[in-house]
Parts: structure tokens; C-alpha cells; sequence
């Protein structure tokens, strides 16, 4: 391997003079910019819809975590006497924090969608339901279902565990595929800088071979590629990212309605992240460069 | 300086030189010759580590090129100035940037715009042309561009294939002169040339010898010269 620490930090310092004696190539160097800053504006939204998806999963499975619903379904005569029990089993249970039942008023606005404003409760079957809040252990589940079973036969407990946990894990697999996108972008860019600066040294072979002839040796000729093909990569990466965080800054927000398309972005720090992207492709296209370069001076007599 | 004992080099199956056993003394004055194919240029990469023997052992400078590492072939190349009839230089760079390129490899940049240069410039004549680009060079132009480019770390070896090649009678002495001078100062000098009258002119000015490849193999050659 032609790089050691010692070659990175002369890398990074520059040489005026080494610089010059790979002529310009203007068509690799447009190619590079531009394929970096895009794959850049790209990974810029990946990361936001991974950052995204992990607040989602965070927060469905906390908020839902916390809550549980048990509905009564009894006869009219019983209902209200099933719903004072099961608040009493309620109240002696470890692990919930407060349990209410809902109002007349707010289960008519629950069922308001489907039965319109009107609906006479006092007359039909619906059942009662009752808002659980767990502390943050939570409670245990089975244990309360046997306790209802036993004191509140027209009790079901919902826990939401049923619906939640795949909502958790859909969020959870979207934020690692943003994730895998953003890796998988960068392996693009490692990709396209190993192209390009295959084609450069390829080019560049007669540039190379008067090199070795007056006794620059490998990594002094590596260096003149990698400078240039790291560069280029950080400073296209530097534009996408900027034009990627410009674009998600300005997507319309969803205000006070939590939504994942209008949730689509960075919160706090995580604005910072993207910022890591410049930084990690001129670190990917330095690895590409170096790799192509040992390989091509190896094989250039 | 520069030792070839037992060397043996096969390309595409066919042997090109064999058995072939010459010392470089420091100083010393060398003309090797032979007819077009017979392995002259062959020898020359063999001298500065371009190629590896097949059989035998080249070392230069006391190290055995066959053990060395890239690297330090680069750095041995710095005390070999090598010019080649087919020069060939960084045609993005002007003539001057090209002769102080063997500095600029190096890391010696503070001599680069130096003094020296300017003399070497002037010593082969081109201070007129130092800032034109090779393409805009006649054949004899390149020609000590590409001496002043082999000589400028000052070398203890000037390597010199077919160097007069391109050039008229006139230029030839002239690069010729130039290639006694670097002797005189002491340095090792090898012509690999099939131009005889070359070699009679030299004679007359410095005490060489002319080695012929004859039969894949290198000989002294004598009076007939």
C-alpha cells in the first residue's frame, strides 16, 4: 500500500509543485464534481428519511407504549357497574399511572366520523372505554387480563402491543434502509472515483513513465492523482450537501400535525450530520484513488 | 558503479542478450554499439533498473536492482541521469519546468527557480526557449532539453541512448561536447550508439570504451574502430 499516516498529512498539506505535473483534465474533473455533489444531495435525503423514521419509531413506540384501552361491553344496566370494577382493579394495579373513562361526550366525538353527531349512547350497546396511562415499567398485561376476567367479565384489554409492534418495526427497517441507501450512495461515489481515476492514470501513462524516468517514485505520483481526485470529490460532496439541506430545509412543514412526509427532515443536531458527508466522501474517493493508483503503478512498467 | 555479471534478458520467449559481464567504472567513458535490434536499449533499462535480468545480477551502486523495492529504484534513478533518443517530456509544462522536473520529484523546490538552472540552460543553450512547451522544440532542442533534464541533480551516471539520433552532424557534436564535459567533471558516461563516426569523434577528445553487442552478447571491441 502506497499511503501510510505520514503521506495523508502531506496529502492534506499540499504540494504546489507536485500538483503540476499531471496536466488537467477537464472532462474527469467536471465528471467527479458533478457525481459527487449529486450522489451527496442524494445520501442528504436518505439520511433525512432515516433520521425521520427513527424519531417515528422512537415516538410511536413510546407514545403507544404508555397507553392501553379497555373497553366494556355489557349490558346497558351493567356497564356502568363493570366500569366503576374495572377502575377499581385499575387503581390497585402496579404499573398504571391513571386510568379514566371516557366521557358520553368524547366517545360521541370518537364515533362522530361514522355515526354523525347524533348518536343516542344512553340507548345503544357501545361499548365503554376506558384510557389507561402506565408509569414507565408499564404494567403487566397477562396479569391484569386475568384479574379483569375474573372481577369484569365484559372487560377486553388492548395493550396496542397487537398493532404497534409493526408499526415500530416497519419505521425501524425504514430508518436502516435509509441508512443502507446513504452507504450504498457512497459506495457509488467510491465506484465512480475508482473509474475516473483509473481512466486519468490510464491517460496520464506517458505522464508516468517520464516520472519514473527521473526518479519520482510511487507515492509521489500516486499523491498527484489522489490530491486532485479527493479534492474534487469534497468539494462536489460540499455543494450536493448544501443544496440537499437548502431543499429539505425549505420542504413545507406540517405544523402542529405530526406527519412523516411533513416530518421529513433534520431536527436539533442532527442538521449535523449531513455535514459528515464531504468529509466522508473525500476520505472514500482518497481510499479509491490510492487503491487504483497502487494497482495501475504496479502494472505500468 | 554500475555491474552486469552473467546477465542473461529473454523477452517473447527469445533470448536478447546472454551471458553479457561489464563494470561501469566511475569516471569512465563508454560507447556501446552494435547493429538495430541487437539489444543496445535493452542493456541501457537493464543499467538503471527499468528491467530486471532473467539470469545473472545487475547491481548498481552496490545493491542488487533484482532485491530493490519501487521505491528505492526511484531513488537510485536520481543519481542516473538517463536520455533516450526518443525523448519524451510533461508537454503541459514549459521546457524549463521539464529540465527542473528530476528536482521537483525530489522535494529540492528551492532549487527548482534557482541559479543553477539557469546556467544549465544556458549551458545547453535553450535560456531562450525556457518557457516554450516541448511540442514547440526542434529534434536537437529536445535533445539537450533532455540532457539538461538527465544532468541537473548532478548525477554520477549520464546514461545516453542513440542521443544523436535525431539530430544533423553539427548537433550531434555539439550533444557530444556536452556528454565529454559531464565526464571531464567526473562522471560516469554511457553512449549507446550504431553512429561509428560518432564514436571516432569522440575518441579524439576523451579515452573511451566501445563495447559491441554482437550475437546476444557484449564484447570489447578493437582497432577496426
Amino acid at each position: 500500500m502506497i499511503f501510510n499516516l505520514r503521506s495523508v498529512m502531506s496529502l492534506m498539506a499540499g504540494d504546489r509543485h507536485a500538483d503540476r505535473v499531471v496536466p488537467p483534465t477537464g472532462f474527469t474533473a467536471q465528471l467527479t464534481l458533478f457525481a459527487s455533489g449529486a450522489m451527496a444531495f442524494l445520501a442528504v435525503f436518505a439520511l433525512a428519511l432515516s433520521l425521520a423514521s427513527g424519531r417515528l419509531a422512537t415516538r410511536w413506540g413510546d407514545e403507544l407504549a404508555q397507553t392501553a384501552t379497555i373497553r366494556i361491553v355489557a349490558p346497558l344496566d351493567q356497564r356502568a357497574i363493570q366500569t366503576a370494577a374495572a377502575l377499581q382493579v385499575l387503581q390497585t394495579t402496579p404499573g398504571v399511572a391513571g386510568a379514566r373513562a371516557l366521557s358520553d361526550a368524547e366517545q360521541q366525538a370518537l364515533l362522530a366520523p361514522w355515526f354523525g353527531q347524533d348518536l343516542p349512547l344512553d340507548s345503544l350497546p357501545v361499548p365503554r372505554l376506558i384510557e389507561i396511562t402506565s408509569t414507565q415499567p408499564g404494567f403487566d398485561p397477562t396479569g391484569l387480563r386475568l384479574r379483569l376476567a375474573a372481577e369484569v367479565p365484559g372487560a377486553v384489554l388492548d395493550d396496542h402491543s397487537r398493532w404497534r409492534a409493526p408499526l415500530v418495526a416497519a419505521a425501524q427497517r425504514l430508518r436502516l434502509l435509509g441508512w443502507g441507501a446513504a452507504l450504498l450512495i457512497l459506495a457509488a461515489v467510491a465506484a465512480m472515483v475508482t473509474l475516473a481515476a483509473n481512466a486519468a492514470l490510464a491517460a496520464n501513462s506517458q505522464v508516468i513513465h517520464v516520472l519514473r524516468l527521473v526518479g519520482a517514485t510511487d507515492s509521489y505520483i500516486a499523491q498527484a492523482f489522489v490530491r486532485r481526485f479527493t479534492l474534487r470529490a469534497f468539494v462536489g460532496s460540499a455543494v450536493g450537501v448544501a443544496i440537499g439541506l437548502l431543499a429539505v430545509w425549505l420542504m413545507p412543514s406540517g405544523g402542529d400535525t405530526p406527519g412523516f412526509l411533513t416530518g421529513l427532515g433534520f431536527q436539533g443536531a442532527g442538521w449535523l450530520v449531513p455535514l459528515l458527508l464531504p468529509i466522508i466522501s473525500g476520505a472514500v474517493a482518497l481510499a479509491a484513488t490510492a487503491l487504483a493508483a497502487d494497482r495501475a503503478l504496479r502494472t505500468i512498467s | 558503479m554500475i555491474e552486469l555479471e552473467n546477465v542473461a534478458y529473454s523477452y517473447g520467449g527469445g533470448e536478447l542478450l546472454s551471458d553479457i559481464s561489464v563494470k561501469l567504472a566511475p569516471g569512465s567513458f563508454h560507447f556501446l554499439t552494435g547493429p538495430s535490434g541487437a539489444g543496445k536499449t535493452t542493456f541501457l533499462k537493464l543499467c538503471y533498473g527499468a528491467l530486471l535480468p532473467t539470469a545473472g545480477h545487475v547491481r548498481v551502486f552496490e545493491a542488487d536492482v533484482r532485491g530493490l523495492q519501487r521505491d528505492h529504484v526511484a531513488m537510485i534513478r536520481r543519481k542516473i541521469g538517463v536520455v533516450h533518443q526518443d525523448v519524451q517530456f510533461l508537454d503541459h509544462l514549459p521546457v524549463a519546468d521539464n529540465i527542473a522536473l528530476p528536482l521537483t520529484v525530489s522535494g529540492r523546490h528551492a532549487e527548482v527557480a534557482g541559479p543553477d538552472l539557469g546556467e544549465l540552460m544556458s549551458w545547453v543553450g535553450l535560456t531562450a526557449r525556457a518557457g516554450a512547451l516541448p511540442p514547440e522544440l526542434s529534434g536537437g532542442e529536445r535533445q539537450r532539453a533532455a540532457l539538461a533534464r538527465a544532468v541537473i541533480m548532478s548525477p554520477d551516471v549520464v546514461l545516453a541512448d542513440e542521443p544523436t539520433g535525431n539530430v544533423d552532424w553539427d548537433m550531434s557534436q555539439r550533444l557530444l561536447q556536452l556528454l565529454v564535459e559531464l565526464n571531464r567533471m567526473g562522471k560516469t558516461v554511457l553512449i549507446a550508439t550504431h553512429d561509428l563516426s560518432l564514436i571516432r569523434a569522440a575518441k579524439a577528445q576523451v579515452q573511451a570504451r566501445v563495447l559491441r553487442i554482437s550475437n546476444r552478447r557484449v564484447q570489447l571491441a578493437g582497432a577496426d574502430l
